[in-house]
């Protein structure tokens, strides 16, 4: 299979972003969302053939689908160790082209209506075009340098998006801190790479992750601290994917990240930036999996499985819609996360690993479709806040139609996307782990709840009065909606099993009808809670809210989670050990220089005075030095 | 070779000429004198140049040709150093030496 040409997919937006960014205050707004929307839609198109091509024509190979890999040698240390750039075409990374390209193109069009009329309107097109290059590259990364150095470019893009609006303090404030934390998860992940570059001997995947290869035969050959240091440099490279993916307790800086543009939490922080975590797993997991029988596999699982309690927790107690979505963001991510953490290899025991990437796709649509259709909302009435919401059906009936689906979708009802990869999950999680199957089955109905309880809460719940009557938004903005609802039906229904697999041979998905049942019951539990709430005004919640007391208090200040983080900065590091450095470069080696600096300004001062600027002076200084010179020649050469 | 003369006697009369040169370059209150005074420590050179050429090298021309050289060399840079002069004499209206005193710190 010839897939040279697949360089272009992310080249192309790289040029778009050239040249609105270099462009920016040249070209009219209305041209740039044209360009921006053109370059995707060409990249997009590519993507597409590019899946068409390997799954159905000839990715496959005896039933095995083959990884193709395009690329040279960037900057060379060893033998083995080089670092090089290019593409890498196997089943995940093909669909990850087809979730960023799907998504980002529907941001795309969507934003060319919500952005209107804004004044770093190709700013912002440019941006969206830096991210969308920066995804590609890391989906088609070859290597995990390569995947780092996207890894990077990503964070920028986000944070450029998030600090959009820069002159609002909070959202430069947002911006800073979603660098910052990823930054910091993102040291831990070039510690990772280090180590496996020392340890291994290679940053290829597909040397590190041949299952007969040395890399994973020899494992056990160095340990540290009881761990072997192939499974010290997993945990640090998923640090990394943790950050990036706002698991528990680096989650800080996604609610926080909702101070960008809706359509930028929709892309980035919804749909494809922080899956990218989930996705840093799955590319590494033979690894993960056969590298000390599991043990990194384990934290992973338990890591999503708690953030996924704990964010679906906080997100029904929260107020700002987009809030709420982000903090289901990070549970969905849970549970993408412990889907893989409960994942066998071989054949039907790699569902988990399977139902992980189904959910990261079904996910991706319903979660951006919610994203958009909030923006849509917050488009109509100009507030974030569910207490200036309520009765909008009447108005905007297409959002209505399209989040009810997307609602429907993240609650597991059938037919909906989200019912078939999040049963593939619980089947897995039931296989494997009974503690973390009661955790996905309860998450599933807490999602459910909150989900309806936001969406009463906007479309139905007590009729307001509005200063301007809200109404539906621009085609430009429903039609990315109504493309992303009809995904969010039918999704479901793509045979995953048979394209993704850990063992790559692929293999026949089926409905467990049992557990099936209990987790559709449970959804529709918690679907029924939030209708007896909030679909009418009623005075329920706040009973039950102060029935809970303080525990509602904790959940809605999000556990105190910022809080702690400000005062181990704060108070911790910034007292402990920023100040004491601080003092020490001031006094110690800023004194230094300056007592050498200062001691050549004295010494100048003292001597100037020699340059009289009589230039006689200086001739009978010239000629009395050439005599002494002279006369010491003349005495050492007669003696 | 100048009969009766020695190489020595002639290097004796250049080598006065030479510190008569420095002499007047660094005591001399006015820059015309200073250049004269400069004039003489070239001169003083080019007499050398001739007289070690005749006394040591006789067949040879080197010696006289930088000679004529350094006479040239002296033209341009008098010419340059007089018009410098005037210059200065435009801005300050003098060409006494304690007058180029403010070219320090």
């Amino acid at each position: 299979m010839n897939i040279s040409y697949t360089i272009l997919i992310p080249l192309i937006p790289l040029a778009v972003f050239l040249l609105l960014g270099l462009n920016s205050k040249r070209i009219k707004p209305a041209i740039s969302g044209y360009i921006g929307v053109l370059g995707l839609s060409i990249s997009a198109a590519l993507s597409f053939y590019t899946a068409y091509q390997y799954f159905f024509v000839n990715g496959k190979v005896d039933g095995v689908y083959q990884t193709f890999v395009n690329k040279s040698v960037w900057m060379h240390f060893t033998e083995t160790l080089h670092i090089d750039m290019g593409v890498l075409i196997d089943p995940i990374s093909v669909m990850m082209l087809i979730v960023v390209s799907i998504v980002s193109l529907m941001v795309h069009i969507y934003s060319r209506g919500y952005m209107k009329g804004d004044d770093g309107y190709t700013r912002f097109f440019a941006y969206l075009s830096l991210f969308t290059f920066s995804m590609y590259g890391l989906v088609l990364a070859t290597n995990l340098f390569q995947i780092y150095i996207f890894w990077e470019l990503v964070g920028v893009s986000s944070f450029l998006l998030i600090g959009y609006y820069y002159t609002k303090p909070s959202a430069v404030s947002a911006a800073k801190k979603a660098f910052i934390v990823t930054r910091f998860a993102d040291l831990g992940f070039l510690i990772g790479i280090l180590i496996m570059g020392y340890f291994a001997g290679t940053y290829d995947f597909e040397t590190l992750n041949n299952p007969e290869g040395s890399v994973i035969l020899s494992w056990a050959s160095t340990s540290f601290m009881g761990l072997s240091v192939i499974t010290w440099a997993l945990l640090l490279i998923f640090m990394g994917g943790a950050g990036k993916s706002a698991m528990f307790p680096l989650h800080i800086w996604l609610p926080d990240a909702m101070e960008g543009p809706t359509p930028v939490s929709a892309l980035i922080h919804a749909a494809t930036m922080v899956v990218a975590g989930v996705y840093l797993v799955a590319r590494l997991f033979p690894m993960f999996y056969f590298v000390e029988h599991g043990f990194a596999l384990n934290v992973v699982a338990y890591i999503g499985a708690f953030s996924s309690l704990f964010a679906a927790i906080i997100a029904i107690t929260q107020t700002d819609i987009k809030r709420v979505l982000a903090f289901s963001t990070m549970s969905q991510i849970g549970y993408m996360m412990l889907a893989l953490g409960v994942s066998g290899y071989d054949g039907h025991e790699g569902v988990g690993y399977m139902a992980s990437m189904f959910h990261l796709f079904t996910h991706a649509m319903f979660k951006a479709l919610l994203f958009l259709g909030a923006g849509s909302v917050i488009h109509a009435v100009h507030s974030n806040y569910l207490k200036d919401m309520g009765g909008l059906r009447k108005y905007m009936p297409i959002t209505n139609i399209t989040f009810l689906i997307a609602a429907l979708a993240i609650s597991g009802v059938p037919p909906f996307a989200g019912f078939w990869s999040k049963d593939e999950i619980l089947v897995a999680a039931f296989e494997h782990n009974m503690l973390i199957y009661y955790v996905g089955v309860f998450v599933a109905g807490l999602t459910a709840f909150y989900m309806f309880r936001l969406y009463f809460g906007i479309f139905w719940g007590k009729e307001q009065t509005y200063k301007h009557p809200p109404h539906e938004s621009p085609i430009s903005m429903t039609f990315p909606l109504l493309v992303l609802a009809l995904l969010s039906v039918v999704g479901g229904f793509i045979p995953f099993g048979e394209f993704v697999s850990a063992d790559r041979m692929g293999f026949e998905g089926h409905l467990n009808y049992p557990l099936a049942a209990i987790a559709t019951g449970v959804g529709l539990v918690g679907i029924l809670l939030a209708w007896v709430f909030y679909k009418k005004e009623n005075s329920l919640s706040d009973i039950y809210a102060k029935a809970f007391g303080p525990f509602y208090k904790w959940t809605s200040d999000k556990f105190y989670f910022d809080e702690i983080y400000l005062f181990v900065t704060k108070k911790i590091l910034f007292n402990g050990v920023s100040r004491p450095f601080a003092w020490f470069d001031r006094n110690v080696v800023d004194g230094t220089m300056n007592l050498i600096g200062n001691s050549t300004v004295k010494t100048s001062n003292k001597i100037k005075g020699l340059q009289s600027g009589k230039f006689q002076d200086y001739a009978f200084s010239f000629v009395m030095g050439a005599v002494i010179i002279a006369l010491v020649f003349i005495y050492l050469w007669t003696n | 070779m100048i009969a009766g003369i020695s190489i020595y006697e002639i290097l004796t009369v250049t080598s006065i000429l030479f510190f008569i040169g420095v002499y007047g370059f660094i005591t001399r209150k006015n820059l015309i004198s200073v250049l004269i005074s400069i004039e003489l420590i070239l001169n003083a050179s080019v007499v050398n140049f001739v007289v070690i050429n005749k006394y040591l090298y006789p067949d040879m021309l080197q010696g006289v040709i930088f000679a004529i050289f350094i006479i040239a060399v002296a033209a341009a840079e008098t010419a340059l150093a007089v018009s410098i002069i005037i210059n200065l004499y435009r801005q300050i209206s003098s060409v006494e030496v304690k007058d180029t005193e403010v070219m320090k710190y």
